[in-house]
């Protein structure tokens, strides 16, 4: 028995076909994918490296706390150390643009898969599908379609790093109680109003969960797109694995390990419904810290979890 | 009083072919066969009442008895299956969305058990938070709730979040929500069920004061009977998706439908229900004021009677016993109002048998009950009142 049922030649002839009729499609999606990641990335890089650390560090103080900003500041100093500054931020602007393009199309359908059985039935299996399909396959289609560079590589990243969006979003708003949902009727609510006023506030922590595992993932994607030329740390990474240069590998991991982190805890912060320590206590009490010194850290604003 | 709430033969059947069971229920089928022939659920049956404006209408019932789906009939969160609903005359269940919407924004608000507050919102933004679905102006909502948290005591947090209130503020926070639009019905699912006792007897006062200034109509859901008692103008006792009773705490209480009202009353505390009035016992001996102390002495000692009443027509007058009439006679005074006893006032028909417990229990007589006008009700003994607790047979 060598007949083998050919999955592999029907999606070919899939790809084949799908290049061949809606081309012009793919030339917009390229376009504007493009545009996003260009704007992004000359732009933050042309943020000198002192104003970039000084913005993270407000950030830090803001919504987390004075030890992540110290932890922060002295990360970034170690990636400009190592320099991988350039290829760092690449990476980062490769994330955000990829992050918000999957937001953008993850958030809606989840959504509308709260909202609708049917489109959560269609949508389920092809979550269950992009997750578990091995990140490298989409290199194969997206470089087909996009050719090579950083498009495809975004687009790889957008379709890998979704999912949680759908799926956190979808269970956000399944999981608001009943009574919320029949308060906010009952007080005559419109179906419209419903959504924006009770839903997807309520369901707001679930989202932001997603929106910092979108993040996450698509971090780890750009790292394995830099394989059809997506650039930054990945190239780094890629660059050790060829020569197989331990060194030049560890400093390129401990960069996205660095970008990570940052990400991850000021994306975090971002789920929380209520109202934090303004931004004028946070940056009064970092600096009670500096002048008294580290006795007064109880006083530092409480984190929420 | 005018009916606000009219409800006429509502059904509410929950499952796949809910026109099946209603057949099958007018065919007489009861609720196991139901279920067992069409995997239909009955959630509601038969339920016809009115309510009148103003009052407090108690549905009263044990879990899974369809008072929380009646409730939601009312507003059709959820939709009856038949019957209708009518409030002010219009009929609710064959309005369109627009109107129910409408309806819900400007006559009805909801008080639920679980409180059911929008935890990004602070305190006044919940308050408000119907007005500005209703699409008012944003300060005037806010000046509204703020009237409204003032109402139940929570101006002074209105910048808070409801975290950070305890049950029965984050519960005042829900009235307030539901009376700042100044609904003419106020529907109220459990309201106060999950509060400690003590903040729900307090809540519960503070619903009765608010109601007595207002011409609101509250629909009042609870499985708890002293609560029932303790705020209903009216109660509906409804078990298993029908209403076997409605009328006030006493008249069920006095004439229950059938056993498991009964049943159902027996726990009732009902020296905060039954008032003098309705335990008082004729007295044995009564006189006329203008008879005379010796006569009136001879009838006693011929009755062995200890003590005698005297009223004029239905009015009390005053209780002399045969040692007083004697002592009168002694210092040759021949009328009955030299001889009155002058201890305890008599008690008022409307005290509950908590009140008089201790003026029955201390005075040296059976004590008369009158009405408004000094009305005789009759007298009450410690062995009438111990009688009476010891609960209906």
């Amino acid at each position: 028995m060598d007949y083998r049922i050919p999955v592999g030649d029907w999606i070919e002839a899939a790809v084949e076909f799908l290049l061949n009729t809606i081309q012009p499609f793919f030339d917009g999606v390229t376009l504007v994918v493009g545009w996003l990641v260009d704007q992004l990335e000359s732009g933050m890089l042309g943020i000198p490296e002192w104003l970039f650390i000084a913005i993270i560090a407000l950030l830090g103080l803001w919504r987390v706390g004075w030890r992540f900003t110290l932890f922060a500041v002295i990360s970034m100093g170690l990636v400009i150390g190592m320099g991988l500054w350039a290829e760092t931020v690449v990476t980062v602007a490769l994330v955000i643009a990829a992050s918000v393009v999957a937001l953008a199309i993850g958030i809606p359908m989840g959504i509308l898969a709260a909202k609708s059985d049917i489109a959560l039935a269609i949508i389920r299996p092809v979550l269950d599908l992009m997750q578990t399909m091995p990140p490298f396959v989409y290199l194969i289609p997206a470089a087909m379609f996009f050719g090579l560079g950083k498009v495809p590589g975004t687009i790889a990243t957008i379709i890998f790093a979704m999912p949680p969006a759908v799926r956190l979003t979808n269970l956000g708003i399944r999981q608001v109680g009943r009574e919320m949902v029949e308060a906010g009727l009952a007080f005559g609510c419109t179906r419209g109003q419903l959504l924006a006023k009770v839903q997807i506030p309520v369901a707001m922590p679930s989202i932001m969960a997603g929106v910092n595992q979108v993040i996450m993932l698509a971090l780890s994607m750009v790292v394995i797109a830099s394989m059809i030329g997506a650039g930054g740390l990945g190239n780094v990474v890629l660059r050790g694995i060829q020569r197989l240069d331990i060194g030049l590998g560890f400093e390129g991991g401990l960069g996205v390990v660095i970008a990570a982190i940052i990400l991850d805890r000021l994306t975090q912060t971002f789920g929380h419904h209520r109202k934090q320590a303004g931004v004028l206590e946070r940056l009064k009490g970092a600096a009670q810290w500096f002048t008294r010194g580290s006795g007064e850290t109880k006083d530092k604003p409480a984190q929420h979890k | 009083m005018t009916d606000k709430i009219v409800v006429e033969n509502l059904y509410k059947i929950f499952g796949p072919t809910p026109k099946d069971a209603l057949e099958l229920i007018q065919q007489g089928l009861n609720k196991d066969e139901i279920f067992e022939r069409t995997g239909n659920t009955i959630g509601v049956q038969d339920a016809s009442f009115t309510i009148k404006e103003g009052e407090i209408f108690v549905v009263m019932g044990l879990s899974g008895s369809g008072k929380s789906t009646l409730l939601r009939m009312l507003n059709r969160l959820i939709e009856p299956t038949s019957g209708s609903v009518r409030i002010d005359g219009h009929d609710v269940t064959h309005m369109s969305t627009k109107e129910l919407v409408a309806l819900r924004r400007k006559d009805m608000a909801m008080v639920f058990q679980t409180f059911a507050l929008l935890p990004h919102r602070s305190v006044l933004q919940n308050a408000a938070f119907g007005l500005e679905i209703a699409g008012n102006d944003k300060s005037e909502s806010e000046d509204r709730a703020l009237k409204a948290l003032d109402l139940v005591g929570l101006k002074a947090n209105a910048n808070s979040f409801p975290d950070e209130l305890s049950g029965g503020m984050q519960q005042r926070v829900g009235l307030a929500r539901a009376l700042a639009a100044e609904p003419s019905v106020m529907l109220m699912d459990e309201a106060f069920s999950a509060l400690d006792p003590l903040i729900r007897t307090q809540m519960q006062d503070e619903l009765l004061e608010l109601q007595e200034h207002s011409e609101r109509t509250v629909v009042f859901i609870t499985h708890d009977l002293n609560e029932a008692m303790r705020v209903g103008d009216r109660i509906a006792m409804m078990e298993g998706g029908r209403i076997l009773q409605v009328g006030t705490g006493r008249e069920i209480l006095r004439e229950p439908a059938n056993e498991y009202v009964e049943a159902f009353f027996r726990d009732v505390d009902i020296t905060g229900i039954f008032i003098a009035g309705d335990i008082a016992e004729d007295a044995t001996m009564t006189f006329a004021p203008d008879e005379a102390a010796d006569k009136a002495l001879k009838a006693l000692q011929d009755r062995e009677q200890p003590f005698g009443y005297v009223l004029a027509k239905d009015r009390f007058h005053g209780v002399v016993s045969q040692d007083s009439l004697k002592h009168a006679l002694e210092n040759n005074k021949g009328g009955l109002s030299d001889a009155y006893l002058n201890g305890r006032p008599p008690l008022k028909a409307q005290m509950t048998l908590r009140e008089i417990l201790e003026p029955v229990a201390n005075a040296g007589y059976p004590l008369p009950v009158v009405g408004r006008r000094q009305r005789f009700y009759g007298v009450i003994s410690r062995s009438t009142l111990l009688e009476a607790l010891r609960k209906e047979d």
